[in-house]
């Protein structure tokens, strides 16, 4: 499999030269830049599938030299089995938000359709290069042109989502500055910025305090641009004001991606022993992340508006894979936070497809306003439902598999507290995603009585219902697919990827 | 379970799946009322056989066995059923129930002209489908994730009515149950890292029992856990969401707070007693006697209570609480006796309080009464009903014809065999206190008279659909007895065998 190897680079190439192509086609005619961008996602999926399989049957990482420039002078891709996972995460996220996208585009920003699918595609090259460079500072430009994408379609929507916007630059530049920080110094000491390279030149520096200052920078760069609380404070706005479909995407796909850098530089350029002896910042991530769980379900429980309460929601789900990081010392905590990278982003996405779909369709926004919309919107309120099941962790959904992980990873890290926030986290879950399945489902209108089945049945577009249902069900079958362990090809992969991050302790 | 021959068969996977599939066809046929009934008593009849068809090999001291996944993501832990004797008798019984109070229901929802129908049906089947479940269990991973399937299901029938009480009902039972589930998740998960298994073994988990001595407080704690997370046993104080669910539509009071979710809660406390901790690890932790004296206060408290309800759902409730308390006493006087006075009492309970609760519904679909001083001259008017009613109140309190008696007598013989004369006592006080609030009842039923002009006397009984359920568990609770002294085990569905082999593995 030869060709696998061009794969990464292909995936790249081929999403930018569709941007520019739907820049000029979507200049000629409009309604070509959904077939175009649709089919480039498609086909980067397929080749994020390939990639995925070439990885896992071989178990060696893809390396791609670009230019034919050898490291670690050139850049080069690298690809092993946890990049993979996560690529093809987030082009099947991506590939359903596009579909997902166009009625709500078309009814949201009329005017700036053609713009959108080209940023979209541009935030789409951005994500994707980030998971597959191998590269530090390469790292740093997919991080910029996939931040720069999203500020801009942020903003698209005009009206409050420009200040959203606004503060996501400013936070989201100063991110991006303290990594730039922390690939500089690497670069002053070690002279490399090839990842593999500077995990290799690096350990006899450990005691270097601009080493050390560098991984500091990484951590605090990156944590802003995943908002880990207490650095979420752009999030909120800019997932709440933001169009639909662009909180899908920012939502489910660009904070995986984050975190994957995050995972990356902490294992890949840097080592556990480097964490364990050097820089103890276990203990501060994983306290910062119990309190980012419990912090963010309960400012999610006052929200009235339901994609600002989803936003806070995402504060506490990053507090989850955090927490799993930080417990990477135990046999399922790296498991537990890869695991929830999938989890998330299937349940997240759903909960803003309907979220997205609901205003679509009823222009509701505030979730006391909900009433009667399960007979209104019966699908979309299903799929809302196996979503909100699987945030509470109810089984088998894949909420109650990463509950599962990370309850086992504080047992072995005798660490009970963090057994208690995460307990305490499902009911507190409970409690803001019951509240709206209750509004939608059981509360009667005042003075509505009996007048019940005159409430019409109004669906979202299926364009939207459709991706929308698709990861909701996904919710309950990914589920039971984890359950069933090694049988399934789930689990062998995240297997794979924990143990190319050098942390597999054997099982 | 590690006694016995193990037979695989698809069998349990079959019954389980009926309901399942039920659940799918009714919501398919929610246009047509009697097409979509008919699904449900062909699930019931099909699995019912297909439970039954296991008698013979369980009664042959075989386990039938049905892994869905072998190896989970969890090394150790299998996902599946291993139906063994105690198992069976908990699953005989639900389905079995399953069937008449569907038949019930049509009668009980049609009188009434209830709304949402679909729902109500659909959500039976998922709770049976939970309960069934929880019944055919291998281990504790696979019965936490029906329980709670279970708990999730009864929620939209708990709060059928969508009043405002009912939906703060609904809250209280969440907030009881799945604070419950959190409980027990750590309890299990506890189990899991200090043993590396969760199957249920006869005679307890045997690395459990080793770390007996060193880690006794520990254990302790453990076993609190587990029984918090029982809360569905409703032992008190945790109990009050029992009676304040009483809301619901009268079948589901009847097979789901009477049967399935407390039965299931009932069902785990034993399967923790006798299949986890076994017998000699609770004797030698004193855990047994601290079970005991939970259990004594509770049948005692919830019997001062059910007298001075006057709403007849409400004081069976209570009632419930208490029986539920006798099956945990005997299971906590750890002597085979009162083992098998718990097992017994499950299935007899079940039919017991089925009719009560069956009879209490055809009152009010009749009369319209739901309170106890309301009910003057009833006797006269529904005398079938509140025969059924009688017979079933004499076997609450344990005296014949009906078939609370053997279990009672078994619990007593357990006492003694434990010599633990005081728990004699508590017994006897609880069952004089039965007497006091089930007599008034029957008292006010047959020789009151109703209040205002008193009318001439018309027999008017409920719905054929409800009379003749009601009836049958009437019957069956007087064959039980009947057939305990002629030893023919065929009417009381082998029920007394299948105690015997399931004592066999445990003491």
């Amino acid at each position: 499999m030869i060709l696998a190897e061009h794969y990464p680079v292909l995936i790249i190439v081929i999403s930018m030269l569709s941007a520019f192509t739907i820049l000029i086609a979507g200049w000629l005619n409009k309604k070509t830049c959904l077939p175009i961008s649709l089919a480039t996602i498609f086909v980067q999926l397929l080749l994020a599938f390939s990639i995925l399989h070439h990885v896992v049957i071989t178990r060696e990482p893809i390396h791609y030299w670009l230019g034919g420039w050898a490291p670690p002078w050139g850049i080069e891709y690298v690809v092993d089995a946890f990049n993979a996972y996560v690529l093809v995460i987030v082009l099947f996220i991506c590939l359903l938000t596009v579909i997902y996208a166009k009625r709500s585009i078309e009814k949201e920003l009329p005017r700036k359709i053609v713009s959108f699918y080209v940023v979209f595609q541009l935030l789409v090259t951005g994500l994707c290069g980030i998971t597959v460079t191998g590269d530090v500072f390469n790292l740093y430009v997919f991080l910029e042109i996939a931040s720069l994408a999203a500020y801009a379609l942020i903003a698209a929507a005009g009206g409050r989502s420009l200040k959203a916007s606004y503060n996501y630059v400013i936070m989201g530049s100063i991110g991006a500055c303290f990594y730039l920080l922390g690939a500089g110094f690497l670069y002053s000491v070690t002279g490399s910025l090839n990842m593999a390279d500077l995990s290799y030149l690096l350990p006899p520096l450990y005691e270097n305090k601009v080493v050390q200052a560098a991984f500091v920078f990484f951590v605090v760069g990156i944590s802003i641009k995943m908002a880990l609380f207490p650095l979420h404070v752009w999030q909120p706005d800019a997932y709440t004001y933001a169009p639909s479909a662009v909180s899908v995407i920012i939502a489910a796909a660009m904070s995986k991606v984050s975190i994957y850098a995050f995972i990356r530089i902490f294992f890949s350029v840097f080592t556990t022993d480097f964490i364990h002896i050097y820089v103890p910042i276990t203990d501060v991530l994983s306290w910062i992340a119990a309190i980012a769980i419990l912090v963010g379900s309960v400012i999610a429980i006052m929200q009235t508006n339901l994609k600002r309460m989803l936003a806070y929601s995402s504060v506490s789900q990053i507090g989850y894979i955090v927490l799993g990081v930080a417990l990477f010392s135990t046999h399922w905590g790296l498991y537990g936070a890869l695991i929830h990278i999938l989890n998330h982003a299937i349940t997240k996405g759903c909960l803003f497809m309907v979220a997205g779909a609901i205003i679509y369709r009823t222009g509701l926004r505030s979730i006391k306003d909900f009433e009667g919309l399960g007979k209104k919107m019966p699908y979309t309120c299903a799929a809302f439902t196996l979503a909100a099941l699987s945030m509470i962790g109810v089984p088998p959904t894949v909420g109650f598999i990463t509950k599962l992980c990370l309850v086992l990873a504080s047992l072995e890290a005798v660490e009970y507290v963090y057994v208690a926030v995460i307990l305490a986290s499902t009911l507190l879950n409970l409690v803001y995603f019951w509240r709206v399945i209750e509004r939608m489902y059981f509360v009667r209108k005042e003075g509505a009585g009996e007048n019940e089945h005159a409430i019409k049945k109004e669906e979202a577009p299926v364009s939207m219902v459709v991706p929308a249902l698709i990861l909701g069900l996904l919710c309950v079958i990914v589920g039971i697919l984890w359950l069933a362990g090694a049988e399934t090809p789930l689990l062998p992969i995240v297997e794979q990827a924990v143990n190319g991050l050098g942390v597999g302790a054997a099982p | 379970m590690t006694e016995g021959l193990i037979v695989s068969s698809y069998t349990p996977l079959l019954a389980i799946l009926c309901p399942a599939t039920a659940s799918i066809l009714i919501l398919l046929s929610s246009k047509r009322p009697n097409v979509r009934e008919s699904w449900t008593i062909i699930a019931g009849i099909l699995q019912f056989s297909l439970i039954a068809s296991m008698i013979p090999t369980v009664l042959d001291k075989k386990v039938v066995q049905c892994l869905l996944f072998p190896q989970t993501m969890l090394e150790g832990i299998a996902f599946g059923f291993k139906v063994d004797a105690f198992g069976l008798i908990f699953a005989l019984t639900a389905s079995f129930l399953w069937i008449l109070v569907s038949f019930y229901s049509i009668g009980y929802m049609r009188a009434l002209k209830e709304h949402a129908q679909t729902r109500y049906y659909f959500c039976f089947a998922i709770a049976i489908f939970g309960a069934i479940g929880v019944a055919m269990s291998a281990n504790l991973l696979s019965m936490f994730i029906f329980f709670e399937i279970l708990t999730v299901s009864t929620y939209p029938l708990v709060i059928h009515d969508q009043t405002p009480e009912a939906l703060s009902a609904g809250r209280k039972y969440f907030a009881y149950l799945l604070t419950a589930g959190v409980f027990l998740l750590f309890a299990i998960m506890m189990t899991y890292y200090l043993t590396g298994t969760t199957d249920f073994t006869g005679g307890g988990i045997k690395a459990l029992a080793e770390l007996g001595s060193a880690h006794k407080t520990a254990l302790i704690i453990l076993f609190f856990c587990f029984l918090l997370g029982f809360m569905k046993a409703a032992w008190m104080p945790f109990h009050s969401w029992l009676p304040t669910a009483m809301i619901a539509p009268t079948p589901v009071s009847a097979l789901l707070h009477a049967v399935a979710v407390v039965k299931a809660g009932v069902f785990g406390i034993v399967r923790i007693v006798c299949y986890i901790y076994g017998v000699d690890l609770m004797a030698s932790l004193g855990l047994g006697l601290a079970l005991a004296c939970i259990a004594g206060f509770t049948m005692i408290v919830a019997n001062l209570f059910a007298i001075a309800q006057d709403n007849l759902k409400r004081r069976l409730a209570y009632s419930t609480i208490n029986q539920l308390s006798y099956i945990i006493l005997g299971a906590a006087l750890l002597t085979s006796n009162g083992i098998r006075g718990a097992m017994i009492h499950i299935p007899f309970h079940g039919f017991m309080k089925i009719t009560l609760f069956l009879c209490a519904g055809a009152i009010m679909v009749v009369t319209g009464k739901k309170n106890i001083s309301e009910m003057g001259g009833v006797g006269k008017t529904m005398p079938v009903t509140m025969l059924a009613f009688t017979i079933t109140a004499f076997g609450m309190c344990g005296i014949p014809p009906a078939c609370g008696f053997i279990s009672k007598w078994f619990l007593c013989l357990g006492t003694l065999q434990a010599h633990e004369i005081v728990f004699l006592f508590v017994l006897l006080i609880a069952s004089l206190l039965d007497v006091v609030y089930f007599f008034p009842i029957i008292h006010t039923a047959f020789f009151k008279q109703p209040e205002g002009e008193v009318k001439e006397m018309e027999v008017k009984e409920a719905p054929l659909f409800m009379l003749i359920p009601l009836s049958i568990t009437a019957i069956f609770s007087v064959l039980f007895l009947l057939d305990f002294i002629l030893g023919l085990n065929v009417i009381s569905m082998y029920f007394y065998r299948l105690v015997e082999v399931a004592l066999g593995n445990v003491v």
